[in-house]
């Protein structure tokens, strides 16, 4: 069953990426996420904004145009769009506090089927790297998670309670994996889309959390 | 008369009346000298984010000073390998606790001088949510005692702490940020130290110059005479800023 092939995580990120809608205020976190702005619909426009106060950043500088001066929150060098604008940092969080980030798109090491997730600490390792994820997590309209549907070594992500501290709890409404797209419903995962070649019940097998199958149930929708 | 027209001949009229400006001398020759009285023990801010708006000449300049028992607050403790930051400090034994939003790696391999000195209980630390951290030191500088916040509730990052339902939702009390000394990292400054920052290097410098006692700005251009900048365009006012330091051509420039 390993042997079949999974989603890539451009394919992951692509799908995210499509739920967002034109004049959303998006913030990608660092790592597996920011590829969601590798797609943006042109039909759209999407205002991105980096915990470091940039708010309207473009896609990322081609190599010898970079400006020092203008990054992402991975430290990535960014271009500006015309609509760009800078805040500082108490600012910045102001926007996000305030329930004005239309979506943040974070990955995770657990998310549950009530919502919490969990990616900043695990409890082997001394300390954490929360950086402004609780901040995102807490006050976001939405929040959309992207992670790998197992660990390493098979074990589950997609659980009935997370295990690990978590980020912020019941907030998580749509999780992108490897295997497919997942919403979080009050009555827990609803498998909305499968990747090809999978059934759901080879998806149930990796999944701790029962996984409620809509009779609408559709495949991956992978970018146009 | 515009406005603009009436500050320009209020300025030469006060030029005129024969009155020096109000002011003290703030510019420092050297990063060394800019520090040289700083003690032993003091809480320090340090800004910068994604390597952008480090103030790397004054902490470079702390370093050589040798202080000790510092206590550091800035949104991470440090890089793998540092060159002039805050990790050199943190190396050199001179930071006793870090307060920041980054305790770990967020790859296990990047396995930093701090990381190492934590994980063996050589230096103290404070975790503390990012926005949090922000709005903190912006209420230390706004003589704000304490806020609360709905990040962090539900975690154990607010275990412990005070508690309040306001209009429904649940917050956790965070109290004031303050420091002894900023270092500030600035674009442009003039004479009285009124700051301008460029793009992304803004990040946490406005909030912590303006949350500490003695505030300390190393200028990556010439330092230009009061009424050199549009008073509409200044991200900090001078009023904040005790000392100012240009970068030399020599100096660190990331």
């Amino acid at each position: 069953m390993g042997e079949k092939p999974k989603l890539e995580r451009q394919a992951m990120c692509d799908r995210l990426a499509m739920e967002f809608q034109d004049g959303w205020i998006v913030n990608l976190g660092v790592g597996m996420p920011t590829l969601c702005s590798n797609y943006v619909d042109p039909a759209k426009d999407i205002i991105f904004h980096s915990e470091n106060g940039v708010i309207g950043y473009g896609p990322l500088a081609p190599e010898g145009e970079e400006d020092p001066y203008l990054v992402n929150a991975g430290g990535q060098k960014v271009t500006a769009q015309p609509w760009m604008s800078i805040v500082h940092h108490a600012d910045s969080f102001a926007l996000i506090r305030s329930g004005r980030i239309d979506v943040t798109v974070m990955g995770a090491y657990e998310v549950a089927e009530n919502g919490d997730f969990a990616n900043w600490r695990v409890p082997t390792r001394k300390g954490g790297g929360i950086g402004g994820a609780m901040d995102l997590a807490a006050c976001a309209k939405r929040v959309f998670i992207v992670l790998e549907h197992t660990t390493r070594d098979g074990k589950p992500r997609l659980l009935k309670r997370c295990r690990l501290p978590l980020t912020a709890p019941g907030v998580v409404t749509l999780v992108a994996t490897d295997l497919g797209l997942f919403a979080v419903t009050p009555d827990g995962f609803v498998l909305r889309e499968y990747a090809p070649g999978w059934t759901p019940d080879e998806m149930q097998n990796l999944t701790e959390a029962k996984l409620i199958v809509p009779q609408d149930v559709q495949a991956f929708r992978f970018r146009e | 008369m515009t406005l603009q027209d009436a500050t320009r001949s209020g300025a030469a009229a006060f030029m005129a009346h024969g009155k020096s400006m109000p002011m003290k001398n703030k510019i420092y020759a050297s990063f060394d000298a800019a520090v040289a009285d700083i003690p032993d023990g003091i809480t320090f801010m340090s800004p910068g984010f994604g390597n952008v708006g480090i103030p790397r000449n004054l902490l470079a300049a702390l370093h050589r000073r040798g202080v000790k028992n510092l206590t550091g607050i800035s949104n991470s403790a440090g890089r793998p390998v540092d060159r002039n930051g805050i990790g050199n400090l943190i190396e050199a034994g001179q930071v006793k606790k870090m307060i920041c939003a980054f305790t770990a790696p967020t790859h296990p391999s990047q396995v930093t001088p701090f990381v190492r000195m934590y994980n063996n209980d050589e230096i103290e630390a404070e975790l503390v949510p990012q926005g949090t951290l922000a709005e903190r030191i912006r209420a230390a500088a706004a003589g704000i005692g304490a806020f609360y916040t709905p990040t962090a509730v539900g975690t154990e990052l607010a275990e412990g702490k005070e508690h309040r339902e306001i209009n429904g939702r649940r917050y956790v009390l965070e109290y004031a940020l303050p420091a002894d000394y900023a270092f500030i990292r600035a674009w442009k400054a003039d004479t009285f130290g009124n700051l301008q920052f460029r793009l992304a290097q803004r990040n946490f410098n406005p909030i912590m110059a303006m949350a500490a006692t003695i505030t300390i700005v190393e200028v990556e251009h010439d330092i230009v005479d009061v009424g050199g900048f549009d008073p509409d365009h200044i991200h900090v006012s001078g009023v904040y800023v005790d000392r100012l330091v240009h970068i030399p051509p020599d100096g660190v420039w990331d």
